[in-house]
Formats: structure tokens, C-alpha cells, sequence
């Protein structure tokens, strides 16, 4: 298993538009993909949990992915973090 | 004679017969199936049907009103393709053997609450996507089709709510207001209103009785109210009201076509303010003969990486080929701290709006800022561009931007490429930049003066920190003279002088402005006409 943890700057956090291509992105993998934050976990692959994460600017996110492509799913995952939200 | 209140989104007037917009509804049975399995079966089928509408929905969506308005309906299509919903009410019709329509809509409740019970107002406007896919799957299952606007004339629509499918499939002909109990100003309507100019009205403390349907109401969304069977004293009123509004409109419509020019002949350029390549549209409509500010932010923050030089190029060349040879001014990067695009890996600051912002970042990561000048240098050969540099506080900086400048242009001259006349200014932002203009003035073409940056850094003011509201004036002498004393060096060395800050749409300051000597104001396109209208005026 994989981890990464990343804090939120995108002023309106993970919403509806990024939270459509986060989950379109991480479908990419076969990966299993875990959001957790604010105590709350979500399959990102899965677009009304990732929502309801309510992931805001500030907040926490940690982003677990385990399976066979958990490192080319954690490099590449990071840094679309770091780009989109 | 009944009056409602509710919340404006967009102020106007509207007169005419109310349409109580009254959702078909499904009437929710529990029934038992025998065949689990084929109610599961028959849930999915509904899914796909409901999923082959909202790609027509999109498509149609895109057409008409743009690919922003549009992207909800592909949010709703995954929605549907969610396994936890999906699940769920494949569990649902399994455990408790129930209809596809029951389960539906028990879960599709219960994933809404979810949202609606969030604290913030983003996400809990969310919870009407869901209702909205899960009543699209009911009235799949159910065979109900979705209902339009049944009526002859144009008519104040009032309803509960209005589900994104719902408004786009309204014939918007048809529509003279919204007005709805419930929903927020990030509503998809209060959304779609604006971008329609439609007079409307949410949070309306109105019920939906049928008796209003087809009565005669007035929308007046400045004050906040709705009307139903006003008297004559209000209706004479109301429609004075409509036509000094439509008046105002059409007014400002007249003024397309006309110069800047005051009673006593002086002339000033007024162009427009836009953050995209879609804003030119707007820049047309409203008849601005330049465009006197492009941010080229956009196509940093819209991008996961340093964009290309390939995707800035087409970006810049649309702006300059959409505008047919009016001059676009495109400023630089102005990313810092506080608008950041991650890819950039700024360090955080203590004190962003002082750190490393704007052409402080071109000057140290040469190759973004060559990037970029040689896709607007590209661009050039397609129209009239000018480029200009933000956050100047010194006269070597400038010099050492044109020596790069000339670097790019010998570039791309050998590479064989097309290059057009390109005038070079700086934004005056900084009081630094006020104090040296005489010099600065020697070494550009025009300056561009930023109030919203040169206020903060002249009074010691952040606008944003509420606490300090008091000692914030936006028509600060200090600001005011720092104005006039860039206007003057500039004048002084033969260089032309604009202001693009959102000073320049304040029009009880366009007086002054054209007294001091300005030569361009620059605003964001919808301010074009009504600053036209005051010009004309002095």
C-alpha cells in the first residue's frame, strides 16, 4: 500500500467539476484508490463520495492506493493533486 | 392585490401571466417484486436510458448555451455510473424485494441529505444534482416524460425549484422570469438567469397554488418582489418601472457604434478587461475598441503544467484574430502566492502580495517568461498586439526585459516565423513605479495603471481584511495624485496612459480621470457602454 497526504489550496476545494475529473482520472487505475479526510473515507473512484468529503481549502486529504500499479498511481496521482486542487 | 418577497439574482422587471412550473409527479408506491433479479435488470436499463439523455441534454446544452452550463449534465452521467449508488439500490431492491422506483428513490433521499446536511453552500447545492438523477431514473422506470413550458406567450415561471434539466429544456423564448421558493445564487437557475438577463427572484415566500396559475404578476427584482393581481395604481407603476429599465438597456445599446468623446470634444479610448478567450465575445457586444487588459493567467491556472508554447500561441492568436485588428493589450504572467498554479511550486509566504509575484517570477525562471513571449510574439503576425509586464518597480527591470524580448524576437525571426509591430508597456502598480515613471516612461511605449495592487500598496490596505473597512478609501487623495503625477511623466515623454484597474468603471471618477489627461480606461466589457454613456455626458 501507498500513501500520500496533500492540503487542499484550491479556494473552492474538491467540488463538483474537479471532483468529476479526479474520478475520471483515477478510474485510469486498477489500483483500489482511498480518500480520507475530516474522518470520513471515499472510494475515488466513486463521484458522489468524493463529494461528499466536502474537502475544502485547508483540509487534509490522504490519499492511500493499493494494488499492482499503486506506484505509477501514486506519482502520478501527487502531482495532479498538486496541479488541480 | 398579493405581494411575495424573495432574493434577487438579477435586477429588472418583468410583467406578464404567472406559470406555476409544477413538477410531474411521480406518485411513490412500495411494492413487493417476485423477481428480484428482474427489477435489478429493469433499474438498469432505466440507468442507461437516463444516461442517453443527459449526453442529448449535454449536447444540446453545449449548443446553445455554452460548454460551462453543459459540463453538470456529464457530472450527472458519472453521478449515475456511481457504484455506491448503484449499489445501493441494487441492495435495496435485493434485501427488501422492493420496486426499482421505491428504491430509487429512498437511496437518491438519502445520498441528497448527505449533501444538504453539509456546511458549505457549494456542496449543499449539490444535493439537487442528486435529486435531480434520481428523479430522472423514476420517471424513466415510471414512464413519465419531462414537462415544458405549455403556453402561448411568454410567461413568469414560478416553481419550487428548478433542476438544471429542467431550465435547459424550458423554450427560453417563453421565459420573461424566474421566480422560485427555493435555491441559491449558485443555483444552475440564479446561473442561467444571469446569463440570460433574466429578471428573477429564489427564496420567494410564495406557495404554488393553481389558483395563481395564468394570473397577471409583476417581477420587480430590485425591490425584491413579486407581485400577483396588482392593482392598477402598481401596474402603471410596474410598467414605467419595465420601461425605464428596458429604456436603460436599449440606451446603452444605442451608444454601440459611437465615439468616447465629451460635450467639449476630448477623446479617450475605452477598452475592455477579459480573463479568457471566450470573453471576446462579449468585448464585440458591447462595442469596446480594444481590449486594454488580457489576463493571461488562465492559461496557467486552467493548465496541470507549464503550458506550451503551442497552447499559449492559440489561445493569444484567438483573442488577436477575434478582435480583427482592434489592439489587445496581453498582460504577462501575474501569478503569485496568492494565485497559484501548483506546478510552479512557490514556496509559501508570509507576506505573498510582497513576494515573489508577476514579472519577479519571469525575471528569475527565464524560460516561462521565454515561453510565453514568443507565443504572444507568435500571435502578433495575426493582429494588433501589445504586451504588458506587471509589478514593475524599477527601471534595470525593464531594461532587462527588453533585452530578453529582443532575444525571443531574433528566435524566432531565424526560425523562420512571422512577427508583427508589438508596443511594450508596464503596469503602474507599485508606488515605486509612480515615483520613477519619468524614467520609466523613457523606456516603454504606454503605461497601464493597476489601481486595485497601486491602492492596497500606497495606503498599507489589504481589501480583503474586513477590519480595516474604515480606513479604506478607494478615492484616496494619496491614490489620486499618484494617478496624476503618471499621467503627467507620462505625457511628458510622449507615452499614452491608461488605467485598467476597477477604478476605471467608477464613474463618479470619469471626470476627474478625463481631467487629468487620460487616455484609455480599460473595464470589464459590461461597464463599456455605461462609462461611454458618462463620458458623453461631461
Amino acid at each position: 500500500m501507498s500513501k500520500f497526504t496533500y492540503v487542499v489550496t484550491d479556494e473552492v476545494g474538491i467540488h463538483a467539476r474537479p471532483a468529476q475529473l479526479l474520478v475520471k482520472k483515477c478510474t485510469e487505475y486498477k489500483s483500489a484508490i482511498t480518500l480520507t479526510c475530516n474522518g470520513k473515507s471515499a472510494d475515488a473512484k466513486r463521484i458522489m463520495g468524493v463529494m461528499a468529503l466536502g474537502a475544502k481549502k485547508g483540509t487534509t486529504v490522504e490519499i492511500s492506493i493499493d494494488g499492482e500499479d499503486e506506484a505509477k498511481a501514486k506519482a502520478e496521482l501527487e502531482a495532479y493533486f498538486k496541479a488541480n486542487f | 392585490m398579493l405581494k411575495f418577497n424573495g432574493k434577487s439574482v438579477l435586477s429588472g422587471v418583468a410583467i406578464g401571466k404567472i406559470y406555476i412550473f409544477k413538477k410531474q409527479e411521480y406518485t411513490l408506491v412500495r411494492k413487493t417484486v417476485a423477481d428480484a433479479e428482474a427489477e435489478v435488470v429493469r433499474f438498469h436499463d432505466a440507468c442507461e436510458k437516463a444516461k442517453a439523455q443527459l449526453k442529448k441534454l449535454y449536447e444540446k446544452t453545449k449548443e446553445e448555451v455554452g460548454e460551462d452550463h453543459a459540463v453538470i449534465f456529464e457530472a450527472h452521467q458519472m453521478m449515475l455510473d456511481d457504484l455506491d449508488y448503484v449499489e445501493a439500490i441494487e441492495a435495496m431492491i435485493r434485501d427488501e424485494k422492493v420496486n426499482a422506483e421505491y428504491a430509487v428513490t429512498m437511496t437518491g433521499n438519502s445520498f441528497a441529505d448527505t449533501f444538504a446536511n453539509m456546511e458549505d453552500d457549494y456542496f449543499k447545492a449539490r444535493s439537487a444534482d442528486v435529486l435531480d438523477i434520481t428523479k430522472r431514473v423514476v420517471n424513466v422506470l415510471a414512464g413519465i416524460k419531462e414537462a415544458g413550458i405549455d403556453s402561448d406567450e411568454p410567461v413568469i415561471i414560478v416553481a419550487d425549484d428548478l433542476t438544471p434539466s429542467e431550465t435547459v429544456q424550458m423554450d427560453k423564448s417563453k421565459i420573461l422570469a424566474f421566480v422560485t421558493r427555493f435555491g441559491s445564487q449558485n443555483s444552475h437557475t440564479a446561473i442561467l438567469a444571469r446569463s440570460m438577463n433574466l429578471p428573477s427572484l429564489i427564496n420567494t415566500d410564495i406557495e404554488l397554488l393553481d389558483e395563481f396559475d395564468g394570473k397577471l404578476a409583476v417581477v420587480d427584482s430590485f425591490h425584491d418582489t413579486l407581485i400577483v393581481n396588482p392593482d392598477e395604481a402598481t401596474l402603471k407603476e410596474a410598467e414605467a418601472d419595465l420601461k425605464r429599465w428596458r429604456d436603460e438597456l436599449s440606451a446603452l445599446n444605442e451608444l454601440i457604434g459611437l465615439d468616447n468623446v465629451t460635450t467639449d470634444g476630448r477623446k479617450v479610448n475605452i477598452y475592455a478587461n477579459i480573463g479568457s478567450v471566450e470573453d471576446v465575445e462579449k468585448v464585440l457586444k458591447n462595442d469596446a475598441h480594444g481590449i486594454g487588459l488580457f489576463r493571461s493567467e488562465f492559461v496557467y491556472l486552467e493548465s496541470q503544467d507549464y503550458p506550451s508554447e503551442e497552447a499559449q500561441f492559440e489561445a493569444y492568436k484567438a483573442v488577436v484574430e477575434g478582435m480583427g485588428g482592434k489592439k489587445v493589450i496581453i498582460r504577462t504572467l501575474d501569478i503569485g502566492a496568492d494565485k497559484q498554479a501548483d506546478y510552479f511550486h512557490l514556496d509559501h509566504e508570509e507576506n505573498p502580495a510582497m513576494g515573489l509575484r508577476a514579472i519577479r517570477i519571469c525575471l528569475e525562471r527565464m524560460e516561462v517568461f521565454k515561453t510565453q513571449l514568443r507565443a504572444i510574439y507568435r500571435a502578433s503576425a495575426f493582429g494588433k498586439c501589445s504586451i504588458m509586464f506587471p509589478m514593475i518597480i524599477s527601471v534595470w527591470e525593464i531594461k532587462k526585459i527588453k533585452e530578453i524580448v529582443e532575444v525571443v524576437k531574433e528566435e524566432l525571426i531565424a526560425e523562420g516565423h512571422a512577427i508583427g509591430e508589438v508596443e511594450l508597456g508596464i503596469m503602474i502598480e507599485t508606488p515605486a513605479a509612480v515615483m520613477m515613471s519619468d524614467e520609466l516612461a523613457k523606456e516603454v511605449e504606454f503605461f497601464s495603471i493597476g489601481t486595485n495592487d497601486l491602492t492596497q500598496y500606497t495606503l498599507a490596505i489589504d481589501r480583503q481584511n474586513e477590519c480595516i473597512n474604515r480606513f479604506y478609501d478607494s478615492h484616496h487623495p494619496a491614490v489620486l495624485k499618484m494617478i496624476q503625477m503618471t499621467i503627467d511623466n507620462g505625457h511628458k515623454n510622449g507615452i499614452w496612459v491608461g488605467i485598467c484597474g476597477e477604478l476605471a468603471s467608477d464613474l463618479s471618477l470619469t471626470e476627474t480621470f478625463m481631467d487629468m489627461g487620460i487616455d484609455e480606461l480599460s473595464v470589464s466589457p459590461t461597464y463599456v457602454l455605461p462609462l461611454r454613456k458618462k463620458v458623453r455626458e461631461i
